[in-house]
């Protein structure tokens, strides 16, 4: 399909625009995406992750503490590689992560606080 | 008369490759990039309280009520199946979106119908966990357990499942080629939607399967 | 958005007549830009916020008189209007209906209309989803208001405490409506605020930074973005509520071991912000109104900024405060507290600063600016109640009696219902092209004030005296008999204004239509955008989009300092008003589908109360609804490259332009205009520069 450019420059054109244009970030933008290699990759590491988790099944007599100390990291790791990578957070418009972050930060703080209230860390909850 | 320009140029990256401008916005971002995000943003509120809820709820189960969440109840190496091939299906989404970039409308539709697939199957591992579940007793109705575990999974669930749904659409809008060109980016915007659904799994599968 | 590349030229038809699209069988594309038609299908913006705010004044007037029920019971003690159950359904739905189907309407239709053109753009980024919000929340307020005829109304508090509202204690169908009900306008708040959010950050005018929105906008900004992170976490609570309604679920079943503080946790972490999403596009009318009528601009707008985004991150943090009493332990209740004295100050600097403002200013005192400072006088009175709350053991005494009642009306109607109101004179000649009458509305201003002090002033004492809430009745002899007739008198005197109002609106229209006195763009000599064009406004909203180069753009196109420093008027408001000429923009087009996804969701609604089948068709009008919307170019390639209605304007030079569009090769560009539906601002310099190369060849 022909992409007429019959109006308008590609990016950096003089801008009458003040003070917002993200210049930089075009810059940013010219290392590309991941290649379909480097997506093999993370989605390897991802894998290799999910083994490793699935491994503390066999840990018989784990207690949750242990799990949590275990289990907890790789979760978190396995989640910032999927937004950073998959979802293109690493490469992308700031706007994007910040938003994103704000969102999933709120969930975190606020439903912890709430589990806190229901004092569910105490090791009598739920008995 | 002309009307001034708004904002200048700026090049969505997706977009770059294809040497089409992009629609000037004043951050330089597609609307429809950013309104996912956004999306995405609150629907992590959602699943925060569907996941604080089943936490807050799972045992506290009166004693002979019905079945508890323990490592005996699950069956972590099927679940665990369950999440490779989730991961996989990440993999596909992002292969698809790489293919587009290029061009390759081809590859593109292989990889989402590969991501479909791959979608489905979990669907149906879901769907056969639950049944063994109900077997061994544990129904939605049955105690706080089910009623919690079934609600959170059963969300994620739906997410999938409406992602299957759109996937297909696009698999069959390329084949009537309505998918090229600045479309690219719808591509990409629901593999955002496809990774986030990835990502909250990762979420349940430790909380809920591997932390009984 | 739309998904689907725009179809390639249409076809030649032997007899020379258009070939006309039609995407589904027999269906077109509407293009109706007049009659009441049009209305269903229209995307504007500007029509979009009219209907929110016709819809709201309709519940207003639900609302008030399920008050006016209220306090007819309450006038005397013992009386027996109506049983104890039908008293919890009226509290409920005037505080449901008040809340979610007023006050946050009014809000919508404020920041649908006027931020588009406050930050310099056409409309919104997707107008079809704008169009979805609408019908969605009237479907989601006309389906639980239907309660009333189904069973009853929702009769759990607006608030409604599970396991209270479960089946056992709540059987009628009323909270199952209220739970379906509020899911629907819940989704139309959370997608219209992601379509605002997008708006704001990405469709502003060429200078407009984000820190030279006018206050209204930043204030909107701020809410939607309340909206889009507190919604999710009510729909989690309505979904448990629904599930154990509906389905068996056990979430607040006490003997299977449920918490039923779960439910007050998720419904109060969304229920906080609620409140500062009720107030703070309030707090931006006011800001636009009190600069305009002390001629001044605001004081420390940085300061109108930050403490708008400090109210909003602090909200976060006090939901605990409407559970004091609920049993949740020390430790919770003295962090809350703690956190909830905190949160006064951001407001306190919004009150000092309009104050500020005020102070030193050329004080006009016309109807707007009255209301404005009733905003911010009994704001504050309901703020320092609100303090008093604040301090947990006074909390205690005061919890669940008439001084929270007193409270919340103070900040709700004293606050966001005047400021609003306020709004509405200040903005309408903008919106309709007439002023309304001054004369009727300073007399709609005291009536109302009165009324309303009456109403709820004496409720301060009567929480004091120990008078509980939500109780059908009192008894004689405990002290309460009189300030509840004084309230019960006050609300009639309340009704009263509000006929003013209604008259007031009545006869400005008549009078404008006998004998019309245009109000010009600038009938205020005011600040923002919005009155930089025409009154109405017209469809097209700019005729160029403006470059700002100032916060008050508007106001220093007016104004510039002489060699003296000194602010002088160099042009008036008429001739630097855009004149409102459509020529070489491009609209987006009407649609019907989101209409039809409106429908299709409360027949789901009905469906799960009463017949399951029901619910598959209303899923399958749904999903119907969503391919045909997701298949719809976001701009119908049949479209005029202008508005329809506009009088004496050639429109025959479209076709030419449309044939030319195609052969210069520039329908390329078109996709990328359908693609991003909002870039109509951006889609169109594109069209626009080829339509002007196309008409001056004509």
């Amino acid at each position: 399909m022909s992409t007429s450019s019959t109006t308008g420059t590609t990016g950096g054109s003089g801008s009458e625009y003040a003070g917002e244009v993200p210049h930089a970030d075009h810059e940013a933008h010219q290392h590309r995406h991941p290649t379909d290699a480097t997506y093999i990759k993370v989605a390897l590491i991802l894998a290799a992750l999910t083994a490793l988790e699935v491994g503390t099944y066999f840990l018989d007599d784990a207690s949750t503490t242990t799990l949590v100390v275990l289990l907890f990291p790789m979760m978190i790791i396995k989640f910032a590689v999927v937004c950073l990578w998959f979802m293109h957070l690493r490469f992308d418009n700031p706007i994007f992560k910040r938003i994103f972050v704000f969102g999933l930060m709120l969930a975190v703080v606020v439903y912890c606080i709430a589990l806190t209230s229901m004092q569910f860390w105490s090791s009598s909850y739920g008995s | 008369m002309t009307e001034t320009a708004t904002a200048p140029q700026i090049e969505d990256p997706v977009l770059h490759d294809k040497g089409v401008v992009s629609h000037q916005t004043s951050t330089g971002v597609s609307n429809e990039k950013l309104a996912m995000w956004v999306f995405l943003g609150s629907d992590c509120l959602l699943f925060g309280g569907l996941i604080s809820t089943y936490l807050l709820l799972r045992h506290r189960v009166p004693p002979g009520h019905g079945p508890t969440p323990s490592h005996q109840f699950f069956d972590i190496p099927f679940t665990s199946v369950s999440s490779f091939v989730l991961l996989f299906s990440s993999l596909t989404m992002a292969l698809a979106v790489g293919a587009i970039h290029r061009g390759d409308l081809r590859r593109c539709r292989t990889f989402l119908m590969t991501t479909a697939l791959l979608g489905s199957v979990f669907i149906a591992g879901q769907v056969y966990e639950f049944t063994a579940f109900v077997k061994e007793g544990l129904g939605y109705t049955t105690n706080i357990f089910g009623s919690a575990f079934y609600t959170l999974t059963g969300f994620h669930g739906v997410h999938v499942s409406v992602g299957i749904i759109f996937l297909l659409s696009l698999v069959v809008m390329s084949l009537r080629g309505k998918l090229s060109g600045d479309k690219a980016e719808t591509v990409e915007i629901f593999g955002l939607y496809w990774h986030f659904v990835d990502v909250v799994w990762i979420l349940i599968f430790t909380i809920v399967y591997l932390i009984p | 958005m739309a998904i689907v590349e725009r179809p390639t030229a249409p076809l030649e038809l032997t007899t020379g007549e258009p070939a006309v699209s039609r995407p589904l069988g027999g269906f077109t594309r509407p293009q109706a830009t007049t009659g009441w038609k049009s209305w269903l299908t229209t995307v504007d913006h500007k029509r979009i916020g009219v209907m929110y705010g016709a819809a709201a004044l309709f519940f207003f007037f639900l609302g008030g008189v399920e008050a006016v029920l209220i306090r007819l019971q309450l006038a005397a003690p013992g009386q027996k209007l109506y049983s104890a159950d039908l008293y919890n359904q009226l509290f409920t739905m005037h505080g449901v209906t008040m809340i979610f189907l007023v006050v946050i309407p009014l809000g919508a239709a404020f920041m649908n209309y006027l931020m588009p053109l406050q930050i310099g753009a056409r409309d919104v980024a997707f107008p079809r989803l704008n169009a979805f919000s609408f019908w969605c929340f009237l479907g989601g307020g006309l389906m639980l208001n239907t309660s009333w005829f189904l069973g009853g109304g929702a009769d759990g508090g607006w608030f409604a405490y599970a396991p209270n509202t479960g089946v056992t204690f709540s059987p009628s169908h009323g909270m199952d409506f209220y739970a379906l009900g509020l899911q629907l306008t819940g989704i139309a708040s959370l997608v219209g605020a992601i379509n605002l959010v997008v708006t704001v950050l990405n469709l502003r005018a060429p200078g407009m930074t984000l820190m030279k929105m006018p206050v209204f906008t930043w204030m909107g900004f701020v809410t939607q973005l309340l909206l889009v992170f507190a919604l999710p976490v009510i729909s989690v609570a309505l979904f448990l509520l629904t599930f154990d309604r509906l389905f068996d679920a056990n979430f607040f079943n006490v003997s299977e071991g449920a918490d039923p503080l779960l439910w007050e946790h998720l419904f109060w972490i969304f229920g906080h912000p609620e409140v500062y999403i009720l107030i703070l596009p309030a707090f931006g009318v006011v800001s636009e109104i009190i600069p305009v009528f002390s001629r001044k601009p605001i004081f420390g707008y940085p300061f109108m900024v930050f403490s708008g985004i400090a109210i909003g991150f602090m909200g976060w943090g006090v939901w605990a405060h409407h559970m004091f009493a609920s049993g949740m332990g020390p430790l919770s209740v003295a962090a809350f507290s703690l956190s909830t004295m905190f949160i006064a100050v951001p407001t306190g600097v919004k009150i000092l600063n309009w104050l500020a403002t005020m102070w030193g200013g050329k004080l006009t005192f016309s109807t707007p600016m009255l209301f404005a400072v009733g905003l911010v006088t009994m704001f504050t009175i309901g703020g320092l109640s609100g303090v008093t709350h604040a301090v947990a053991p006074s909390d205690t005494q005061q919890t669940d009696t008439y001084y929270i009642v007193a409270h919340f009306h103070y900040v709700i109607f004293g606050g966001a219902l005047l400021g609003f109101l306020g709004g509405l004179y200040f903005w309408w000649p903008k919106v309709f092209g007439y002023t309304l009458s001054d004369k009727l509305g300073k007399w709609h201003f005291w009536t109302i004030l009165i009324g309303f002090n009456l109403t709820f002033g004496p409720m301060h004492i009567l929480g004091l005296q120990g008078m509980p809430r939500r109780m059908h009745t009192y008894v004689e002899g405990y002290g309460f008999d009189f300030w509840n007739l004084v309230s019960t008198i006050g609300v009639f005197v309340i009704t009263v204004s509000m006929l003013i109002f209604a008259a007031n609106i009545l006869k400005s229209w008549r009078g404008h239509r006998v004998d019309p006195v245009d109000p010009g763009p600038d009938p205020w000599d005011a600040r923002s955008l919005e009155w930089m064009v025409q009154s109405p406004v017209p469809a097209h909203n700019f005729d160029e989009v403006p470059t700002v180069s100032h916060l008050d753009e508007f106001w220093h196109r007016k104004y510039q300092e002489n060699d003296q420093g000194k602010l002088v008027r160099v042009a008036t408001g008429a001739e630097v008003a855009q004149a409102g000429d459509p020529t070489g923009v491009h609209l987006p087009s009407p649609s019907y589908w989101p209409l039809v996804m409106a429908i299709g969701l409360p027949v789901i609604g009905y469906g799960l109360i009463f017949n399951l089948g029901l619910a598959a068709l209303g899923g399958l009008i749904v999903v119907i609804a969503g391919f045909g919307w997701g298949y719809e170019p976001a701009d119908d390639p049949e479209a005029h490259h202008g508005p329809h209605d506009h009088d004496g304007h050639d429109d025959g030079h479209d076709g030419a332009e449309a044939e030319l569009d195609e052969a210069s090769g520039n329908g390329d560009e078109t996709p990328a205009a359908e693609a991003e539906p909002a870039g109509v601002a951006s889609g169109s310099p594109t069209a626009s520069a080829s339509d002007e190369k196309a008409s001056s060849d004509d």
